[in-house]
């Protein structure tokens, strides 16, 4: 069973409104910490896979459900200095 | 006036730090792009900043139109960030722009495009970004001297310097030959012999250094950002402040104005009809708040209504939203009209002929 995790309702948001969100709800969540997203931009397939890249934050899942895209992400917190540090190694 | 003093105390300067941290504006464009690689190829920590304004042709306008969905629907400048590995923070500025739109110190360009102002906010914006403690060391864009007719002027970009607060902090690496050092040339965080001297409109330098870093896929092109620049957009969003008899704006107006076929029968009313199902599906999601038609007996579009229709208008108003019906060239066309809290309304109307639909309706052409 999978772990419940607080959920980010960005229905109905044109991207990249829903990214924008998102951002703003991992702001407040510590390393280790799970988010839902629900959206139902398709922009969002490609946005928020991208987003999270980025940040080197992990997308866990996405699927389809019924007319929602439901994304899983796991927040990590790692600084850039870390990320260029490994980017060089 | 805004207050941009606020910049000078914020960002302190990298004296106890490993390493300069600079933010980029990062727009989608090329430009932007290959300031940001420059100065990151130098060793400085670079963020991207993307502003959403509500005007953006980024995002919306692809997720709302089919025929935009079938083309790549990525974030131009998420698909930056990720070309050049470093983070992007959206920040969102849609209510404190409308000072912006609608009172721009400095004026419009071409269009309802206040690119000064703009120019002036973003830059101090990103520079006391709340993403990092402490704000960045400097600012890094884009711009060129002689490419833009307004903000990118040998007279108007330290103008954007010094109002925006970062003053010697904002460095354009594209076109630093031109300007004076900066702070960050100055300090040593970067070597101006390796930035730019790119002056005017010849797009020429900035493909062959795109080429050079192996850019060979393009971001969207300069000055395709931003709807104020649009002629059409901006005759409606003028259209919209002279039928409302004020300059002001909602993030729902500005939104609707980049959809659909907008009609001013009336100064009291518009209608937006729906020129395909993306459109009528984005609609659709207005049909709560706004009266509204859709043809019954044939296929059609959705059109909204802004503003109150008497029984005539609304007749008038059905017969246009069933010239854009498949029953076009029917006798009659079935009309449903719904008005929020109401009960829906029937009406059987002739479509309107083309020549009866004066091209003055038509706002923005
Ligand atoms: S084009 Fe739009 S986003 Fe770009 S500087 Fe001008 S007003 Fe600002």
């Amino acid at each position: 069973m999978t772990e419940l995790a607080p959920t980010l309702d960005a229905r109905g948001l044109l991207c990249p409104l829903p990214v924008i969100r998102l951002q703003d709800a991992v702001r407040t969540l510590a390393d280790g910490a799970l988010l839902e997203v629900l959206a139902t931009d398709p922009g969002t397939l490609h946005d928020i896979p991208a987003w999270c890249r980025v940040h080197g934050h992990s997308l866990l899942e996405s699927h389809h459900e019924n007319k929602d895209l439901r994304f899983r992400i796991a927040v990590r917190r790692q600084s850039q200095a870390q990320r260029s540090a490994k980017d060089a190694g | 006036m805004r207050n941009m003093d606020t910049a000078s105390t914020k960002a302190a300067g990298p004296a106890a730090k490993s390493r300069p941290k600079a933010a980029a504006l990062i727009s989608g464009g090329l430009d932007s792009m290959l300031a940001a690689k420059v100065v990151l190829d130098q060793g400085v920590e670079v963020h991207g900043v993307n502003f959403f304004t509500g005007f953006c042709v980024e995002g919306h306008t692809h997720a709302i139109r089919k025929k935009d969905q079938a083309k790549d629907k990525r974030n131009n400048a998420l698909w930056v960030a990720e070309q050049l590995g470093i983070p992007l923070h959206f920040v969102d500025v849609v209510d404190e722009y409308k000072d912006i739109v609608l009172n721009p110190k400095h004026g419009y360009g071409a269009n309802l495009n206040p690119c000064l102002d703009c120019k002036v906010f973003m830059v101090h914006k990103a520079l006391v970004a709340d993403v990092l403690d402490g704000g960045f060391d400097f600012v890094i864009t884009g711009e060129v001297v002689g490419q833009r007719p307004m903000s990118q002027r040998i007279d108007t970009m330290p103008v954007i310097a010094r109002e925006s607060g970062a003053d010697d902090r904002l460095l354009r690496p594209l076109t630093a030959h031109n300007l004076s050092p900066t702070l960050p040339e100055r300090r040593g965080w970067v070597d101006r012999a390796k930035l730019h001297g790119f002056r005017g409109r010849d797009r020429k330098p900035q493909i062959a250094l795109a080429h050079r870093y192996g850019f060979t896929e393009h971001a969207q092109p300069a000055g395709g950002c931003c709807f104020l620049t649009d002629a059409k957009y901006a005759a409606k969003l003028q259209d919209l402040w002279n039928a409302r008899g004020q300059r002001d704006y909602e993030f729902d107006d500005i939104m609707l104005l980049k959809v659909g076929r907008h009609l001013r029968p009336a100064p009291h009313y518009k209608l937006i009809v729906g020129r395909e199902e993306g459109e009528n599906n984005f609609l659709a999601g207005y049909r709560g708040r706004f009266p509204h038609l859709r043809t019954v007996s044939h296929e059609g579009p959705l059109t909204l209504v802004d503003g109150e229709l008497t029984t005539e208008d609304a007749l008038l108003a059905a017969r246009i939203a069933a010239r854009y019906s498949q029953g076009r060239a029917a006798d009659t066309v079935t009309v449903r009209l719904n008005r929020p809290g109401a009960v829906a309304e029937e009406l059987r109307v002739a479509p309107l002929p083309p020549m009866e639909l004066p091209t003055a309706w038509h706002v923005g052409g």
